[in-house]
């Protein structure tokens, strides 16, 4: 029978096999920040073991970080402390770190696929739940707790029971406006958040093979969200045109070795899944979420379901929902783009596409974020930091920043945020905050309007006027 | 790790479902760099009210429910990898959770913690749940070694399934990087002869 791409990878990486028990699977990378590795790195030196491989180690400082004035010294005392113990923890184990300020600093999801560093077919963690991001290259990538990060560091290994396996075939044509973002949204509102709970899940279908770098990584990102510990996409000449000539990526003859081997990776047609889904392109739309949690999701142009259940019921009373209720017209006053979701050069090409000629809503704070240094560079290169600011808009500096609201960006208690990051959990960008989940057009478009608008149905009107 | 191998004590029925990793640390305590101290501030933003004051809405301020077991609602632990919810809730107390359903990232950052993730049946838990919230007092009894969860007052009972590797690890207290500083010859092996 024959393999698939998850097989593949995973099997080569076994180191041995624990009878009745799991396998050592063996990491070529690991990514660390600030706030899930101060304990690991703590618990090795109480232990007195060494780590193991620091060259296969890469650090950068995101989750804690400032948005603003990054050149000055942090003010809150706390986080800046943590940072400092990254630092030195850094410096003393020999740990390659891009720090705050750092030219290729950035969300560590962000920095790591644009350095190069994420690459097809190798096995990659961090001690963050969105590291299955990586999966868009066709790696297995996913998120540790800390007490795993320190098993990292002590035998870049990990003691796992290999998980099951799930594709989820997307084919057809997407509709207008529809972007990566819709399409994680719209699967995971299909299946729920514990349908991949135990499994590792393959995307498949043309949509995929169409998208981007920057749309699968949105894609993959939001794996963790249905419960798979990860997700991935098979490499093709995409993937392969993006990694070429970045810092790490092996260069010349050593290139096409690996691009040989890459071309390798992809499911036989002949391997089974253990579980998978298929849907049709033509039934996405633009989507919201209304809930507290991001398997609440709906079309924008449909109305929140008459779900009667406990919990769905505490959750629409959070957010100040009522059953049967449609998210258009709703006034708005916070919109967030960024995070490691949508926070990639082309969601703010998205952005700023929509946004030029037109001004920011007065009642809106709205917070651009770029998810790297390296980013903003190029928003400002391509000119899209003038379109923003032309139009009342502020560009921050990058970090996770309102995604998990650990810095001072936070959504103050009560307010709604359309928000282009990947969890709408109670409290998540601040105390009492409610939080909309939408893709960057979306986003975009609520910036400038004040509200939630039907943005399918303005963008075939503004379509069809170009024609008449 | 601390050893684990049976435990009787009364339980705090958390009815909630989906309860995530956000609810049970926010972000904003998550600046420690150490271990300790994150029971202060598990569930805090159910615990107190944003001014300050005490919800004693909350079933963890309600002086009727006491114990180190936390029996919660199906999808328990889900959200981020951070393992500060596992210490926050060991920190607080809790030797034990019993849910219908974990998310992996927690149940394996709570077993790494000698805190004993036990999945029950959802109509296990139901009933565990309301009998609980009706008789505060129940006992609760847990045997790892027989893998058995057991209300004896209620007449409740239930087996549950563990990985036969970590139940091993919880009731010798080893972890896993006992396990794998002890393999480091056959992963430098590994690393020699790589074919990828
Ligand atoms: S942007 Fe949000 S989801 Fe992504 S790594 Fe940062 S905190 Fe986690």
């Amino acid at each position: 029978m024959g393999k698939t791409l998850f097989d593949k990878v995973w099997d080569s990486h076994v180191v041995n096999t624990i009878e009745n028990g799991p396998q050592i699977l063996y990491i070529d990378k690991h990514l660390i920040h600030e706030v899930t590795s101060p304990q690991a790195f703590n618990e090795l030196e109480d232990r007195g073991i060494p780590i193991l491989r620091p060259d296969q180690i890469v650090a950068t400082a995101d989750h804690n970080t400032p948005t603003q004035d990054q050149d000055q010294p942090i003010k809150d005392e706390l986080s800046r402390k943590q940072l400092a113990q990254l630092s030195e923890n850094c410096k003393k184990n020999n740990i390659t770190l891009y720090e705050l300020g750092h030219q290729y600093n950035g969300i560590v999801h962000v920095m790591a696929p644009e350095l190069g560093v994420t690459q097809p077919g190798m096995t990659m963690v961090c001690g963050d739940s969105h590291t299955s991001t990586h999966g868009a290259f066709g790696a297995i990538a996913f998120g540790i707790g800390t007490s795993q990060v320190a098993q990292v560091f002590a035998s870049q290994c990990l003691l796992l029971k290999k998980p099951k396996s799930l594709r989820v075939t997307v084919n057809g044509n997407l509709n207008y406006g529809v972007l990566p973002k819709d399409v994680i949204l719209y699967i995971i509102s299909k299946l729920g958040t514990n349908s991949g709970t135990g499994y590792f899940c393959e995307y498949a279908g043309n949509v995929f093979e169409e998208m981007s770098m920057e749309g699968r990584m949105t894609v993959c990102n939001m794996s963790i969200e249905m419960g798979a510990r990860g997700g991935m996409i098979a490499p093709d000449q995409t993937t392969f045109d993006y990694v070429e000539g970045r810092e790490f990526a092996p260069k010349g003859d050593a290139f096409d070795e690996k691009v040989a081997y890459w071309k390798t990776l992809p499911t036989d047609a002949d391997a089974q899944f253990d579980k998978e889904y298929h849907f049709d392109a033509q039934d996405i739309e633009p989507m919201v979420t209304y809930g507290t949690n991001p398997g609440m999701g709906i079309k924008i142009s449909e109305y929140i379901p008459e779900v009667s259940d406990a919990s769905f019921e505490k959750s629409l009373k959070y957010m100040n929902f009522k059953k049967g209720e449609s998210l258009i017209n709703k006034p708005i006053n916070f919109v967030f783009i960024g995070s490691c979701t949508n926070s990639r050069i082309e969601d703010f090409r998205v952005a700023a596409n929509y946004i030029k000629g037109k001004k920011k809503a007065d009642n809106v704070t709205a917070w651009l974020v770029p998810g790297s240094k390296q980013v903003e560079a190029q928003i400002i290169q391509e000119g899209l930091k003038t379109v923003f600011e032309d139009a009342g808009f502020e560009l921050r500096q990058p970090g996770c920043s309102a995604c998990l609201a650990m810095n001072d960006d936070k959504i103050p208690q009560g307010e709604y945020c359309v928000s282009t990051s990947n969890r709408n959990f109670e409290g998540r960008q601040g105390q009492g905050s409610r939080t909309i989940l939408a893709s960057p057009l979306v986003a975009a478009a609520t910036a400038v309007e004040g509200k939630i608008i039907d943005i399918a149905k303005q963008l075939a009107s503004a379509s069809s006027a170009l024609i008449n | 790790m601390e050893k684990f191998t049976t435990l009787q004590s009364r339980a705090i029925p958390l009815h909630i479902e989906n309860v995530d990793t956000d609810q049970i640390i926010p972000a904003r305590f998550l600046k420690a760099t150490d271990r300790k101290g994150f029971g202060d501030n598990v569930f805090r933003d159910w615990r107190y009210h944003k001014d300050g004051t005490i919800n004693h809405d909350f079933v963890l301020n309600d002086p009727k429910f006491t114990g180190s077991i936390l029996v919660a609602g199906d999808n328990f632990g889900c959200g981020s990898s951070r393992e500060h919810a596992a210490w926050a809730i060991t920190d607080f107390g809790f030797k034990v959770v019993v849910s219908s359903f974990f998310a992996d990232i927690f149940k394996g950052n709570a077993l790494n913690n000698g805190l004993l993730p036990i999945q029950v049946t959802e109509t296990f838990l139901e009933t565990l749940l309301t009998q609980i919230e009706k008789h505060p007092e129940t006992i609760i009894e847990v045997n790892l070694e027989n893998q058995t969860i057991e209300a004896k007052d209620l007449g409740l009972s239930s087996h549950f399934e563990i990985d036969p590797y970590k139940k091993t690890c919880l009731i010798n207290g080893y972890d896993d990087i006992d396990y794998l500083v002890n393999n480091i010859k056959l992963i430098e092996a590994f690393e020699s002869q790589k074919t990828y």
